[in-house]
């Protein structure tokens, strides 16, 4: 147990010189605690100071480094080689996303779908001088979708995202999940005509490569299947949620 | 040039709020923040947020004012009492503005939002979700930003302030994903960039936790303040230091030494596991020092075992899934190893309890700012509060302050000062010698910094410490870059960003070495007992370009209503 290969592809699209892609490998000292992000760490900081890569709390909660490693989608910090059981590390950036550079993938058309399901809470009525009350169970229904660290994995993951561009994905619909079910929000149509078409919820072919792909083991697809029956519910019966 | 009204530095939760306040006012505001907002520390915050709600049956006669009390006597009397009375009494409000944008708190059966134990209190203050808090109230708050279209310049790391005239007129930022630097003037700016806890190497913290704002206002004329006092969590994992929530023991946990003794006992007596933090986690330090961690090795445990899988499952989920990820230990079927880590700056950026600092147009909230409001000690609970009270004054400040001093546009020649101020720092580095290697450097003075300015301090040690940071300094000017390419150059900020941490962290270390007394997280076994009659008092602590280390000043603390007295729990 000496060394881990760390086979990393690498590519700075925007390199007049050298803008293809390529894999490097490096050799990094195995210890009991090693993750993946100490490793690029560790290659950063002693043997390529190009290597690009995104961090932040190295605790698996910021959904900075998701990335493609060893065939899997996880988070770099939140993935021990020990676990891996294998002393080769293969990682790459979170395919079908533009790139930025090595492991860096553009995430902003992830955030403009974020954004154009307005992830808030909506409301008409005044607010109450103290809290909206909200029974334990009513509270209960929100504890997988507020979980979403918006780390991209499911939405890289899903093939219907690969089929069409302006399908809002599964981190989009998830949180537009959260907010649908939840108890204080007394949204009528202000949401609903986003997420309830061919580029929302009915692109979702139930494939579920965003459950598996879910570094904190999510269920975006039960939250679409949810917004599914919510569509029928409320446009059929005419019910307000 | 790209230019705003105000420019808020930070996504996190103070950036968020103050940006928010000042939209709302009618103010043209962005954030440039070296993450996306929703990847800000103030995420990985677990426990709760403080407020005299009184929602608990055990806490039914809570009140603002006992909240003010228990927060300036954990402080150890040298939080500003007005400031404290400001943040306390607003705490409920901000819980219940919070709630209504959203953010999904625990419940109680009928509905109301619950509360829990923490240290410093003895009873349900904290309000919570889960132990997700600050993922939760994170969130809320950038849908929020969302909503009110607030412009976000997101992975920019600023490199420095444009002064002008001692005023502020904005900020250069170097754009990760374009490349090169720019110029975003403004009429005032905020930093909201959070705490310092990398230049130990024993934190809690997240990796972009540098103290690059602390290091922009003090390098730019501003003092710190109260830099001396660090805040050590009585628990963070043993391997990584990645934090195990107060919230554990405020649910029941044990802390258990090496000869299964719940040793709190000897230390807190009343408050047990609940004992402030500086004293919780120097009972640890006391316990591993004298031989009684686990094994012969230096930790303890947290024990929740008896708390059982449903309670753990409900209130601790989050902290399970980190102690099984990162340590391997399932709490639920074993003790989780556990030592104080670096946590948290009680000190930062000189403000006034409107974020104001002594330099017009310049203003900064939460934990890069020292208000005063947590004195030498911050309890549990109440850092999470203190952004969004203080984050949301300080938006309201400056939108009167921009209202006031509208007729004044950046100065042309400033900008253009700045940003080749910067351009020129980076080529030199760049044909650095690179004889010294800066990441070397930098673990150094981690260490240094986690061996000499740690839980128990004396004179001598801390003095040799001071010299091993001199030392680093005066090799700082061999640096040099590895890479020079334009695109998401990490070596380039990291190599930018080391003065700076190492100038927060000689603020840190020459305010310690100076304060002759023990007080809160600041404990010198040379000067074993608090000393009100010379050192109730501030540190601050001033730049002087060209030299190693601050000035010291200091100003008086504003005493209010509670009289200081011994602390006991």
């Amino acid at each position: 147990m000496t060394d881990v290969t760390f086979r990393i592809r690498r590519q700075d699209p925007r390199s007049k010189k050298d803008p293809e892609p390529r894999w490097d490998e490096f050799l990094v000292p195995y210890g009991e605690n090693l993750t993946v992000l100490d490793g690029l760490f560790h290659i950063q900081e002693r043997l390529d100071g190009s290597l690009s890569f995104r961090y932040c709390c190295r605790a698996s909660v910021c959904g900075s480094c998701a990335m493609y490693i060893n065939g899997a989608y996880r988070l770099a910090c939140q993935t021990n080689i020990r676990h891996l059981e294998t002393m080769l590390v293969t990682v790459a950036p979170m395919p079908h996303l533009p790139l930025v550079k090595d492991l860096v993938c553009d995430m902003e058309g992830f955030f403009a779908k974020y954004e154009y399901i307005r992830p808030w809470l909506i409301r008409h009525s005044a607010p109450p001088e103290k809290e909206i009350p909200q029974s334990p169970q009513e509270r209960k229904k929100l504890d997988m979708p507020i979980d979403c660290i918006l780390c991209g994995a499911c939405y890289s993951s899903c093939p219907s995202v690969w089929g069409e561009e302006n399908y809002l994905g599964p981190a989009a619909l998830l949180k537009a999940f959260r907010f649908e079910v939840d108890s204080r929000d007394e949204a009528a149509r202000e949401r609903l005509p986003l997420w309830a078409n061919e580029r929302g919820v009915y692109r979702c072919h139930t494939i579920m490569n965003c459950v598996e792909a879910c570094p904190k083991e999510l269920n975006p697809t039960e939250g679409i299947q949810w917004l599914k029956k919510a569509a029928l519910r409320r446009r059929l019966l005419r019910r307000a949620k | 040039m790209i230019h705003h009204d105000l420019i808020v530095v930070g996504g996190g939760l103070s950036g968020l709020r103050a940006a928010i306040e000042a939209k709302q006012a009618g103010i043209d505001v962005a954030i440039l923040s070296q993450v996306h907002p929703g990847r800000s520390h103030s995420g990985a915050a677990q426990g709760g947020i403080n407020a005299a709600l009184a929602n608990d049956p055990a806490g039914a006669d809570d009140t603002w004012e006992k909240h003010a009390f228990d927060t300036v006597k954990g402080g150890d009397y040298l939080g500003d009492q007005d400031a404290v009375i400001k943040m306390t009494r607003d705490a409920p409000g901000i819980i219940y503005e919070m709630d209504h944008w959203g953010c999904p708190f625990s419940r109680y059966e009928d509905g109301r939002i619950a509360q829990r134990p923490f240290g410093g209190a003895g009873f349900p203050r904290t309000c919570y979700g889960a132990d997700k808090t600050g993922h939760y109230l994170l969130h809320t708050l950038v849908e929020q930003a969302y909503k009110l279209k607030i412009k976000l310049y997101v992975e920019q790391y600023v490199a420095s302030l444009i002064p002008h005239e001692g005023a502020c007129q904005g900020v250069v930022a170097y754009d990760l994903v374009r490349g090169g630097f720019e110029a975003f003037t403004a009429g005032a700016v905020v930093i909201a960039t959070g705490g310092a806890g990398r230049i130990y190497s024993n934190s809690t913290n997240a990796i972009i936790n540098t103290g690059g704002g602390m290091a922009l206002a003090y390098q730019a004329g501003v003092p710190l303040k109260d830099m001396e006092f660090i805040q050590f969590h009585p628990t963070g994992l043993f391997t990584t230091n990645i934090l195990m929530t107060e919230a554990a023991r405020g649910e029941g946990g044990y802390l258990v030494n090496g000869l299964g003794e719940r040793f709190m006992e000897r230390y807190a007596p009343k408050s047990m596991e609940l004992a402030p933090r500086d004293i919780t986690a120097r009972s640890i330090q006391t316990e591993i020092n004298e031989g009684r961690g686990v094994n012969g090795q230096p930790y303890v445990y947290l024990d929740l075992r008896h708390l059982g899988a449903e309670k753990i499952l409900e209130r601790l989920p989050g902290i399970r899934d980190l102690a099984i990820h990162f340590e391997g230990v399932d709490p639920i079927e074993a003790p989780i190893p556990i030592v104080p880590s670096q946590h948290y700056t009680m000190g930062g950026i000189d403000t006034d309890a409107n974020g104001a600092t002594p330099m017009p147009g310049l203003y900064a909230a939460g934990e890069c700012a020292c208000v005063s409001v947590h004195g030498a000690n911050r309890l549990g609970g109440n850092s999470l509060l203190e952004t969004i009270v203080i984050g949301r004054l300080a938006g309201a400040e400056v939108a009167r302050y921009l209202k006031a001093n509208s007729h004044k546009g950046p100065d042309a020649r400033a900008v253009y000062a700045a940003v080749e101020a910067m351009e020129k720092a980076v080529n030199s580095l760049a044909a650095g010698s690179g004889t010294e290697d800066a990441y070397a450097l930098r673990a150094e003075m981690t260490v240094v910094m986690k061996e000499h300015f740690g839980i128990f301090r004396d004179e001598p040690t801390m003095k040799a410490g001071y010299e091993k940071l001199t030392s680093i300094k005066e090799r700082l000017g061999k640096i040099g870059l590895r890479w020079t390419g334009s695109v998401f150059n990490l070596d380039m900020i990291r190599t930018v960003e080391l003065e700076g941490m190492l100038d927060v962290a000689l603020a840190v270390a020459a305010g310690a070495v100076a304060r002759a007394e023990s007080r809160g997280s600041h404990y010198r076994t040379d000067f074993a007992v608090r000393d009100d009659v010379n050192w109730l008092k501030h540190t601050l602590a001033y730049f002087r370009p060209g030299e190693i280390g601050p000035r010291l000043k200091s100003k008086p603390v504003t005493l209010g209503p509670f009289e200081p007295q011994e602390r006991k729990y």
